[in-house]
């Protein structure tokens, strides 16, 4: 594989243009950033060509074509139902539990082939981690949710375990909250703690890339604003794709921004469709497509 | 980000109920007087009945109680309070103690439990986790079809066709494990007609298996998918999945499948009495012949007179005291389950 070292240009490149607040009153700000296009050495880590999703004989999201690079947020949005959870979770496989779901098209992983025969998907899984748009602790003690990644992979050893917990909940910035009372029910938890236990737990397993499903909806703007501070640390070490409802989240914390929409196909049926991928300041600020704009000028107006 | 704040989804359309009750008038005190609203004698009504159907059932109960205690006198005031509990079966002296049996009664229940809880167990899981969906209301329904079957039909086919095959298979089992310390013991020499307590327990436990499976069933399709996707997204296996979600989440319903399936093992009568073998005394040996309290009733009633007819009824009465028992620790432990984790 590729040279080991983080790719820092990507990320520094991405951080000068996206610090770009917009505000609903600032659609457009005057002084737009040149966009800076692909950037050379981007380190790709999942690269989508022509990708369809189907559900039983339902096409749920179809031309879907983009690639996401190392150490990157990206942001999808788009209206209610037009596939963006759908796509997320093409990437780590997990449509491989609903009965009938089906993936078309090619989805790379690091240059290898997510789908390919030989792929386990538990370890894609693994590597993959997924953090879900309600929080969802197991009903067990604090401690025991973070452990239970590390445990299936064979970790036995309470001090090794009690070493990647401490670690997983510092980096989940939620260490100095619980350290106190790790034994009691995660299910104590209020709604930010919660969702942040839940990254906690997928940073445990050490993960390459972070799935993120509107993991801010259920939260009240304080816990969402916690998790994305955490979401620009997080990128220094992982990738990050995040769903997210919030123009201005999307806005705020993505490097780049694909917008999905949903449109009738010649049966009539709704069909959703990656309309634009783009740097997030393109996106925002001038879209080529007359649909983003209209999406984005709708949502802040 | 200045005073522009989140915006937050906006409120689905107003409720109409809320509007139209902040636009009536309101009455001038809307707690006491008035008219009665037209739905209030219904409620009433229902609310008698409610406390009468109750009431009804307290009464059965305690008559069952009074009736029970009352025919089983003689037997209870031949030996005190004490042949209750008494392992004294001495039937030329009048001595009819329930100790032995209420044992065996629940060696049976439990080793009928062991029997079935991991089959029914595993049918579940079959069923809501591995199963393809196809394939799973037949499973359902063919598991079901187990209950229908009548408890003397059972016990006739385990008499009739098994017991004998079993009798051989006791015979290699006992010579496999003999020495063995405590297995020695409980797998001892075997009765030559098959009929044993063991026997009782395998008939017992198929018995039970459809309800324990369609508790645990249904326990097992209440885990969450979130639970279940938490799991699978951090690697796990399915197998992992099942270890990890499914079972926490279950773990009291399962207890509350294992509370009735021993519920109903204690009380089970006829099977039980065909296959038994009837021998009223305490022994540890599972191949060999024995009794339950609801078997011996079965058996011996016809028969009986005087101070044995007594203590049958006197069996009846430990017999209910017994369920009552596993009824109140069920629901502790229901209880204090429920209060770790609050979940199910
Ligand atoms: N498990 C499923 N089975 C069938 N259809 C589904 C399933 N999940 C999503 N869909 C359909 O796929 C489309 C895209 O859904 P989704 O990806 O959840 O949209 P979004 O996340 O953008 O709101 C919708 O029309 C939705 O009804
Ligand atoms: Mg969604």
């Amino acid at each position: 594989m590729t040279s080991e070292p983080a790719m820092p240009p990507a990320a520094t490149a991405g951080d000068t243009i996206t610090r770009v607040d917009l505000t609903p009153t600032q659609v457009r700000p005057p002084e737009v950033p040149a966009d800076p296009g692909p950037v050379p050495g981007r380190e790709v880590v999942f690269d989508l060509s022509t990708v369809e999703i189907f559900y039983g004989e339902a096409r749920a999201v179809t031309d879907v074509d983009l690639d996401i690079a190392r150490n990157e947020i990206s942001a999808f949005i788009g209206p209610s139902g037009c596939g963006k959870t759908t796509v997320l979770r093409s990437l780590n496989r997990m449509h491989d539990l609903t009965p009938g779901a089906r993936v078309a098209g090619t989805i790379t992983y690091h240059g290898e082939d997510l789908y390919g025969p030989k792929v386990d998907a538990a370890e894609v899984r693994r590597r993959i981690g997924m953090v879900f748009q309600k929080p969802n602790p197991f009903p067990k003690s604090i401690f025991d949710n973070i452990a239970y990644g590390p445990r299936i992979n064979g970790v036995r050893k309470r001090s090794e375990l009690e070493g990647i917990v401490e670690q997983a909940l510092t980096r989940a910035a939620l260490w100095g909250e619980v350290k106190e009372k790790l034994k009691s029910s995660a299910l104590s938890l209020s709604g930010g703690q919660a969702q942040r236990l839940c990254i906690a737990r997928a940073l445990a397993v050490d993960p390459d890339v972070l799935l993120m499903d509107e993991p801010c909806s259920a939260l009240d703007p304080i816990a969402t604003a916690r998790i994305e501070d955490l979401m620009e640390e997080l990128k220094e070490t992982l990738t990050i794709v995040i769903v997210t409802h919030n123009m201005q989240q999307a806005a705020r914390v993505s490097d780049r921004t694909a917008f999905y929409t949903a449109e009738a196909d010649d049966n009539g049926r709704r069909v959703g469709k990656l309309v634009e991928y783009d740097a997030t300041a393109t996106i925002f600020t001038k879209p080529s497509d007359p649909r983003t704009e209209g999406y984005i000028t709708g949502r802040f107006g | 980000m200045g005073g522009a704040g989140f915006p937050r989804p906006a409120p689905p359309s107003q409720n109409r109920g809320t509007v139209t009750q902040t636009l009536d008038p309101a009455p001038p005190s809307p707690l006491v007087g008035g008219p009665r609203p037209p739905g209030f004698a219904v409620d009433r009504a229902f609310r008698v009945l409610a406390v009468l159907a109750g009431l009804f059932v307290l009464v059965v109960l305690v008559s069952i109680v009074f009736v029970l205690f009352d025919s089983a006198r003689e037997w209870i005031s031949f030996e005190g309070l004490g042949s209750l509990f008494s392992l004294d079966w001495e039937p030329v002296n009048e001595k009819f103690g329930a100790g032995s049996l209420a044992l065996m009664t629940l060696i049976v229940a439990a080793l009928a439990l062991v029997i079935a809880v991991p089959i029914s167990v595993g049918i579940a899981l079959f069923v809501t986790e591995i199963a393809p969906r196809r394939a799973r209301l037949p499973i359902v329904f063919v598991i079901d079809l187990l209950a229908a079957i009548p408890s003397v039909v059972f016990g006739l086919w385990m008499l009739r066709q098994l017991s004998q095959p079993l009798a051989d298979v006791y015979a290699d089992v006992h010579g496999a494990v003999a020495g063995v310390p405590v297995l020695g013991d409980l797998l001892g020499s075997p009765s030559a007609s098959g009929l044993s307590i063991m026997t009782a327990a395998i008939v017992v436990g198929i018995m039970i298996t459809p309800i324990v499976t369609a508790i645990t069933r249904e326990v097992f399709a209440t885990c969450p998918l979130a639970q279940k996707e938490a799991s699978l997204a951090l690697g796990a296996t399915r197998w992992e999945m099942i270890r990890g979600a499914i079972f926490p989440h279950s773990r009291s319903g399962v207890v509350a499948a294992v509370i009735i399936g021993f519920g109903r093992a204690v009380g089970e009568t006829i099977a039980v009495a065909l296959v038994i073998g009837a021998s009223q005394r305490l022994t540890g040996n599972l191949l060999a012949p024995g009794d339950t309290l609801a078997s011996i009733i079965a058996n011996q009633f016809g028969e009986a007179s005087g101070v044995q007819r007594s203590a049958l009824i006197g069996f009846g009465l430990v017999l209910l005291l017994l369920t009552i028992i596993i009824g109140i620790v069920a629901r502790s432990v229901l209880r204090r389950a429920n209060r770790r984790f609050g979940v199910v």
